[in-house]
């Protein structure tokens, strides 16, 4: 539709240290007004200390139909998980 | 503290109170009617912020009454005649731009009110402005900025914005009108002469409505009669009709 807002995809950082997360999209006039609808609808309880938004259409993503190629070949590569170490205990949780 | 005439203050705590409820319900009336949901759910949170405030203002303003009545008691069981909120809070929603128009003009005076308020030499008043001051001045930025897209937006929004503000334009002067309750809190130092707030208030709505491509009505004509409760519009009886509704027919119910 002619009139429709562009799409904007939000990303909040829930507290200080950690990554911005994708929380969700929503539609606005331009970037400012989609980092003040992201405040109103995203972050009415406390959930963020940081805002970021991009408009969709910035966005390059993977083809669903390349999955065979990109990440099957992946599946069977065990040996790049590092899971036959052993650990000693005073490491602790890695 | 002694020295305070706690009558004036009680009518100025209901002022600032009944502002705040009456706006505050006027909005939550767009509640699941507002044209996007990103709008509908921004406006609810206004209304959630005004009504949050309201509880503060009217919560202290039954303090000092002292006849034990609660900010609940003040909002729920008080009739027209005793509301002191000013006439443009009460005004109908009208279209989405009108909506905007009301919360523009009313968000820019009490971004200037709340910024003296907390110099207040009352603390209690200091307290609850500085709580409210962050929320007003989201509250201010967001409408500023949805004036200035609709104000310059389309030939039909500009139409609409315009009409809007020749409309409310002759509630304006009644947020700047001062009287007796106003010489006694600025005697206290409790709050500031609103009289004197006007030429911050013209700085901020002058900046935006320009920058909206919107004329500024040269009118000074000024409806009065909602701060001290001497003549509400019509509109605010059919309002408390509805938000009283629960307590009128269930007395001292709860949940």
């Amino acid at each position: 539709m002619q009139n429709e807002w562009p799409l904007w995809e939000v990303f909040i950082r829930g507290q200080h240290g950690m990554s911005h997360r994708h929380v969700g999209s929503l539609h606005a006039p331009n970037a400012e007004m989609a980092v003040k609808n992201a405040r109103d609808v995203y972050t009415r309880r406390n959930e963020g200390v940081s805002i970021w938004v991009v408009e969709a259409k910035h966005i390059t993503a993977t083809a669903p139909g390349d999955k065979g190629p990109l990440f099957e070949p992946s599946e069977s590569k065990v040996y790049r998980h590092p899971t036959f170490y052993d650990i000693p205990d005073e490491v602790g949780h890695m | 503290m002694a020295n305070v005439d706690q009558q004036a203050l009680f009518q100025f705590l209901l002022r600032m109170g009944d502002n705040t409820l009456v706006l505050g319900h006027r909005v939550s009336e767009w509640c699941g009617h507002a044209p996007v949901l990103e709008e509908d759910i921004a406006l609810a949170n206004t209304a959630l912020d005004l009504i949050g405030q309201t509880q503060f203002w009217l919560g202290l303003a039954g303090e000092v009454e002292g006849k034990g009545q609660d900010a609940d008691a003040l909002a729920f069981r008080r009739d027209v005649w005793d509301f002191r909120n000013f006439l443009i809070c009460e005004m109908p929603n009208g279209d989405f731009g009108q909506t905007l128009m009301r919360q523009f003009l009313f968000d820019a005076w009490a971004s200037v009110t709340l910024a003296h308020l907390q110099k207040s030499s009352d603390e209690r008043v200091a307290g609850i402005a500085a709580k409210a001051s962050k929320e007003v001045a989201y509250h201010l930025e967001r409408s500023s900025d949805t004036i200035v897209g609709l104000g310059d937006g389309t030939a039909e929004s500009h139409d609409r914005m315009q009409a809007a503000l020749e409309y409310l334009w002759p509630y304006v002067g009644e947020m700047f009108a001062s009287d007796d309750v106003d010489a006694n809190m600025v005697a206290a130092g409790i709050a500031t002469d609103p009289a004197g707030l006007r030429g911050e208030f013209d700085a901020i709505i002058t900046r935006v409505l320009t920058q909206a491509t919107l004329n500024i009505p040269q009118s000074t004509f000024a409806h009065k009669g909602g701060r001290d409760g001497s003549i509400h519009t019509e509109h605010l009886g059919h309002l408390l009709t509805s938000m009283q509704w629960l307590q009128r027919v269930y007395p001292d119910a709860s949940w």
